[in-house]
């Protein structure tokens, strides 16, 4: 199953426009800088990233749906899989890996081996374990799947900047909000 | 790409109206209605210019009515669920519909024999994904104002291109 959204997220990828990856990497990094500036409580740093991918997430989907093509799925697997191979690929240009379903297949982990929003970057020691730098991304699975009415709850399990062997993000999925779909689609 | 497919429509038996649309090498798609996941109108334009003009309340209760009917077609499906009104064909036009699987609608009033509506609609929903999504002034689920769009819109809807 996964080699065939493997391919179209291939072939997505090379359609969508592109940007250099340093200059994101780079404007990302100065985000968080400056949020860390602003806030000082690295708790808020966490929360606002998650708000500030919310608000992405949310618009994202439409042109993720537009783009790819892809239509409703039919259960969480596949919708983790398509997010992996599919939503990754298109706006970050890497795939993740999924691992320890749940029995009820409602809960996942996220394996990114190669995050672009890392590159170059190291967390000074007092902020390790404490800031997870790419927080951003819970909030735009969280924003982007509530809007084809799926309630998660993501957060980061491990972080590779906080010595950790990679980024994994934990998504839960809480509930179906069924009485929100568009008509057609029960 | 679009543009070419739909210049070949058959002019023979039109009205004079459209007769004076092809003439001028306007596309025969008459109007387009974007609806927001409640059903409110957040997007409408003629793209002909015989289009008759209606007040900006009578467009949004045409939007809102529309959603309407949707749903209603939508729930008289004998067989459970179905996809509700997709396409509307009269004499004088066709209403097709397109939904995302956000619940947003996209339809357009266009000549009945226009050839690749799906298509256009398609093009459509990703202009707004490009040209209003990513607008960060622009608010989720409001009206569309964004110059950008509408000139990406009149272009693929009419046919001109500017470059």
């Amino acid at each position: 199953m996964s080699k065939k959204y493997e391919k179209i997220g291939e072939t997505v990828f090379s359609k969508v426009d592109k940007i250099n990856a340093e200059l994101f990497t780079l404007t990302y990094g100065a985000l968080v800088t400056q949020l860390i500036k602003d806030y000082e409580d690295i708790e808020q740093v966490n929360i606002k990233l998650e708000q500030m991918g919310y608000n992405i997430g949310v618009r994202l989907i439409e042109e993720f749906l537009a783009k790819s093509g892809i239509g409703r799925c039919n259960d969480f697997v596949e919708t983790a899989e398509v997010i992996s191979k599919i939503g990754f690929k298109m706006f970050l240009g890497v795939t993740a890996q999924i691992s320890e379903w749940d029995q009820d297949k409602k809960e996942f982990h996220l394996i990114i081996e190669d995050n672009p929003l890392i590159d170059f970057v190291e967390l000074p020691e007092h902020l390790k374990h404490k800031l997870y730098y790419s927080n951003i991304l819970c909030g735009v699975i969280r924003g982007a799947l509530e809007m084809v009415q799926m309630k998660v709850k993501c957060t980061f399990v491990k972080c590779a900047l906080s010595d950790e062997s990679s980024s994994e993000i934990k998504v839960v999925l809480e509930e179906v909000l069924s009485d929100l779909a568009p008509v057609g689609y029960d | 790409m679009i543009i070419t497919s739909c210049r070949n429509i058959n002019v023979d038996d039109r009205d004079e109206n459209l007769a004076f649309a092809v003439n001028v090498k306007v596309m025969a798609i008459y109007s387009l209605y974007i609806l927001n996941k409640a059903g409110t109108l957040i997007f409408q334009n003629d793209y002909v210019g015989s289009v008759e003009k209606l007040s900006h309340n009578a467009y949004i209760s045409l939007g809102s009515m529309f959603h309407g009917l949707h749903a209603i077609a939508s729930n008289l499906s004998p067989t459970g669920s179905s996809s509700g009104i997709e396409t509307i064909e009269t004499e004088a036009f066709k209403l097709q519909c397109f939904q995302t699987h956000t619940g947003m609608k996209f339809y357009t009033i266009s000549d009945p024999n226009h050839p690749n509506l799906d298509e256009i609609l398609h093009n459509i929903y990703e202009l707004y994904t490009d040209y209003v999504l990513k607008n960060p002034f622009y608010e989720l689920e409001m009206s569309i104002r964004c110059d950008l769009f509408d000139d990406k819109l009149n272009r693929l809807l009419k046919g001109t291109t500017a470059d």
